[in-house]
């Protein structure tokens, strides 16, 4: 039982990380119709931006405000420079370049940054907590709860604002959301912005766990992508939901099954989801109009 | 004369005298290297370019080839070069099973799917020990045929056999795959392509025809990740990762993904681009990312057709 | 028996209740044309017949056969063919390689005779290809032949389609608007070509705005409106029935006062 409640508890850690950059995926998803691949940079930039600027002496929070804005910037200029330039390019090349973007973001931290791996203190302390037998780290609880803060603001800024729902109109019909006199250029922006501050927010949090370098961005990427079609692409609460479950996943396969095969797990179930819904968990059925 | 047979006396003559201005030994080695790649990316041409699937786990298979090579000749006692068939048969077969349902899906769909093949068989090279060696790699026995063909008076080093070899391997996927382009069943291809609606009110069996390509196009692979064990004499899970999977589309995008000449265009300067780029040392992934980028912003059709354009563009 | 029957066939999306409970005969070498105002449910219809979409209820019966959401591959075999309101041509082909793809069927052979080049299918490939020329030549795009078949006039694709159509020789050749954007030359052309090919046996059914040419060409007339039968039967019979003015009149008062 106890057993079962820590594979829980770290489950839901991964799962939460999984699920901000499921989510980080889908805003950019829906904005601009591209599968972002360099959306673990955006996690890796979050930590690392971080630790350097907490080392330069700044204080922990400042330094983590640092590197969410920092972060949000080449999100915005990923857009500018890579992303809009290609628009209507067919998917093989759109995948390619935001491949290219993953690997130069890498190649650059590599360069600005080390390649040694880092850390900074956790945010209270080092103390574990006891549930039930199991043990939790206090920082485990600011990844779960910074995931479902950041859901829960991103369903108010959707539902709630005015400019949320511009985005939803842009992302629904473009076309239409120009003529209703929606800037969709400053939508898009808003959208990449949004997106790279959500993973780096997600780095910031999850780094005194898991330790980070400049090379963690592409395994983050690839689990948060299988998240988010495990929901249902372009659906913010299946990727949180797909998110979450993957991360759990992966823990009780861990746990249960065998260590070394836990991202097997991931990928199989999202085989098998494909297989049987292809258009994910929460994903509505259509019929392709001729 | 026709068009494919163009390609191919182009082909063949680059392949034939390329030799002559190495200004050493190396040279045959990044040579072989060039033409092992293109030959996967040929495969990726017919699945990409011809039937418009995308698959990002086609190192999957290349992994396949090259352990089949590494693994049955000291297992089961088969000569190398049997093997590479061997290791052709079971990739078509896995690529048949799996292709069944995944092609079915689109787009970025069939993207991460096929993407989790490959990282599922990466997966099980890595973590199979007992029989891989895990991630440091495993030798790779001698095909022999260097010794055979020095026994009948052909005596090559070990490069320039090499080179010959991949370099007939890569003219025979060549002329392969040109055939296939206007054959029936290029052509049936290329339609569902097009339209995939429009291909099943003409009769065409989409999902039988896609499978036959994403079958092909595996065997391709597997073939070349068995060259490159031989060649090498040692394998690594790494033929089998993800980013060998981006690379050979890569490839194949960045010289063009319809055409074959684009393949071998393609697949030349990615396998160089490293080469020349060991200089740079650190800052090889950063131009490396660069290049992916500023090409497909700039060339989204990839260089062969977009050169071709400018070339006609002219004389209009 | 009829060559094809539609019997009570309907498709809903979420609420939308697009066709519904649709039923009517075709015979062969018979001209039968759907119409109704826009949003009426003709192309749905016609999706549901070729098996693109899935009915939801009902069953279309070909050569008395149950051939209900049948894959499209299957019914091309069984002699059903089609062209698209939004044109589905095959873009990255020439204009020759589009027809020669509708003689699928019958130029296709293993695949590894494709792969070397046998000689049998190099047989197979210029039969397709002797083939779609003289098709083209019937359409009249035999110069264009190899030109790609993206840069082709709007009027000339919807030609390409009809070509390809005719390749597999149907018994029964479903028509989406063959003659939107075309000019009046064109029009009278592939009216004439319809004419043709419903007088060589083959059943044509035919969705068509031009009320000129339905009411010219039409042997019967099936009326939709809001995804419901609401008439049917010879041109003249229909055209005076009040039902039919006012669903046109309703909606679409131009398309009436046209015909
Ligand atoms: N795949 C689909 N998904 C959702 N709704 C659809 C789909 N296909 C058609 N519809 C809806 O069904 C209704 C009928 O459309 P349909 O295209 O059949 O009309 P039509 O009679 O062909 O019109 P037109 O004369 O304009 O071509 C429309 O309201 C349309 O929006
Ligand atoms: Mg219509």
């Amino acid at each position: 039982m106890s057993e079962l409640l820590q594979f829980l508890f770290s489950g839901l850690t991964v799962g939460a990380v999984y699920a901000l950059v499921a989510l980080g995926f889908t805003i950019i998803f829906n904005a601009s119709g591209v599968v972002n691949f360099a959306q673990g940079e955006f996690v890796m930039l979050g930590g690392m931006i971080t630790v350097f600027a907490h080392a330069a002496g700044l204080p922990l929070p400042l330094a983590a405000l640092i590197a969410i804005a920092v972060t949000a910037g080449v999100g915005v200029a990923l857009n500018q420079l890579a992303i809009e330039p290609a628009r209507g390019a067919p998917v093989v090349s759109l995948i390619i370049i935001t491949i290219g973007a993953s690997i130069f973001i890498r190649g650059a931290a590599q360069l600005v940054f080390d390649k040694q791996i880092h850390s900074f203190p956790a945010f209270s302390g080092t103390e574990p907590i006891h549930v039930l037998g199991a043990t939790i780290q206090s920082q485990s609880l600011w990844v779960i709860g910074g995931a479902f803060a950041v859901f829960a603001g991103l369903w108010l800024f959707f539902t709630r604002t005015l400019l949320g729902r511009a985005v939803l109109a842009t992302s629904n019909n473009r076309l239409a959301a120009q003529l209703v006199g929606i800037n969709t250029r400053f939508i898009m922006t808003l959208s990449f912005a949004l997106s790279a501050a959500i993973g780096a927010f997600g780095g910031v949090l999850v780094t005194p766990i898991t330790l980070t370098s400049y090379d963690v961005g592409l395994a983050l990427a690839l689990k948060g992508f299988a998240g988010a079609m495990l929901g249902g692409m372009g659906n913010p609460k299946g990727a949180f939901v797909g998110g979450l479950m993957l991360g759990l996943l992966e823990s009780l396969t861990a746990g249960y099954l065998s260590s070394q095969y836990k991202d097997a797990a991931a990928f199989v179930v999202i085989l098998a989801v494909l297989f049987f819904m292809p258009q994910g968990l929460f994903g509505r059925k259509s019929t392709e109009r001729v | 004369m026709s068009q494919k047979h163009a390609t191919l006396l182009v082909l063949a003559a680059l392949i034939a005298l390329s030799p002559l201005f190495f200004p050493s030994g190396y040279y045959y080695r990044i040579g072989a290297l060039m033409f092992v790649n293109a030959l996967a990316v040929t495969g990726i041409v017919i699945l990409t370019g011809y039937a418009g699937q995308i698959s990002l786990g086609h190192a999957g298979f290349a992994g396949i080839g090259g352990y089949a090579c590494a693994l049955a000749p000291v297992h089961w006692c088969l000569p190398p070069a049997l093997a590479v068939v061997l290791g052709a048969a079971i990739s078509a077969v896995l690529a048949w099973l799996v292709g069944r349902p995944i092609l079915r899906l689109k787009g970025y769909y069939l993207g991460v799917a096929s993407l989790g093949f490959g990282i599922l068989v990466a997966m099980v090279l890595n973590n199979e020990r007992w029989l891989t060696k895990g991630p440091d790699g495993i030798e790779v026995p001698d095909l022999g045929l260097r010794g055979l063909l020095k026994d009948v008076g052909l005596d090559l080093s070990n490069g320039e056999f090499w080179y010959g070899l991949t370099g007939i391997a890569l003219l025979v996927g060549a002329w392969l795959a040109l055939n296939l382009y206007h054959s029936p069943t290029g052509r049936a291809l290329r339609a569902l392509h097009g339209s995939e609606v429009a291909a099943g009110t003409v009769g065409i069996d989409v999902a039988r025809v896609k499978l036959q390509a994403f079958v092909i196009s595996a065997v391709y692979a597997s073939v070349a990740g068995s060259l490159l064990a031989l060649q090498n004499k040692f394998i690594t899970p790494d033929v089998a990762g993800f980013m060998h999977s981006i690379e050979m589309v890569t490839m194949a995008v960045l010289g063009g993904v319809g055409s074959v000449p684009g393949a071998v265009i393609g697949a030349g300067i990615l396998t160089l681009l490293p080469q020349v780029l060991t200089v740079f040392a650190d800052y090889e992934q950063v131009i490396l990312g660069l290049v992916m980028m500023l090409v497909m912003i700039f060339l989204p059709q990839g260089l062969v057709p977009s050169v071709l354009r400018k070339l006609r563009g002219k004389d209009e | 028996m009829s060559l094809l029957e539609i019997q009570g066939l309907g498709i809903s999306f979420g609420g939308l209740k697009a066709v519904q409970d649709v039923s009517f005969k075709v015979e062969p070498g018979e001209i039968v044309s759907v119409i109704g105002p826009n949003g009426a449910g003709k192309t749905t219809l016609f999706n549901m017949i070729s098996g693109v979409y899935q009915p939801g209820a009902g069953r279309v019966v070909l050569d008395g056969q149950d051939v209900t959401g049948m894959e499209p591959f299957r019914l091309a075999a069984r002699g059903m063919s089609r062209t698209f309101q939004n044109l589905q041509i095959f873009q990255n082909m020439t204009v020759l390689e589009n027809a020669a793809s509708g003689f699928h069927l019958r130029e296709r052979g293993p695949v590894l005779a494709d792969l070397l080049n046998l000689p049998g299918a190099r047989r197979r490939a210029r039969a397709a290809e002797a083939g779609a020329r003289a098709l083209l030549a019937r359409v009249g795009l035999e110069r264009a032949a190899d030109r790609q078949a993206g840069n082709l006039s709007y009027g000339s694709l919807k030609r390409l389609e009809i070509a390809r159509a005719l390749a597999l020789q149907p018994k029964v050749l479903l028509l989406d608007e063959p003659a939107a954007g075309c000019n009046a030359v064109e029009t009278e052309e592939i009216d004439r070509l319809i004419a043709e090919v419903a007088a060589s046996g083959t059943a044509i059914l035919l969705v068509e705005h031009d009320m000129k040419m339905v009411m010219r060409i039409s042997n019967h007339i099936v009326v939709l409106d809001h995804g419901e039968k609401i008439a049917e039967g010879a041109p003249l019979e229909v055209s005076r029935n009040p039902a039919v003015i006012a669903a046109y009149l309703g909606t679409e008062e131009a398309t009436h006062a046209d015909g």
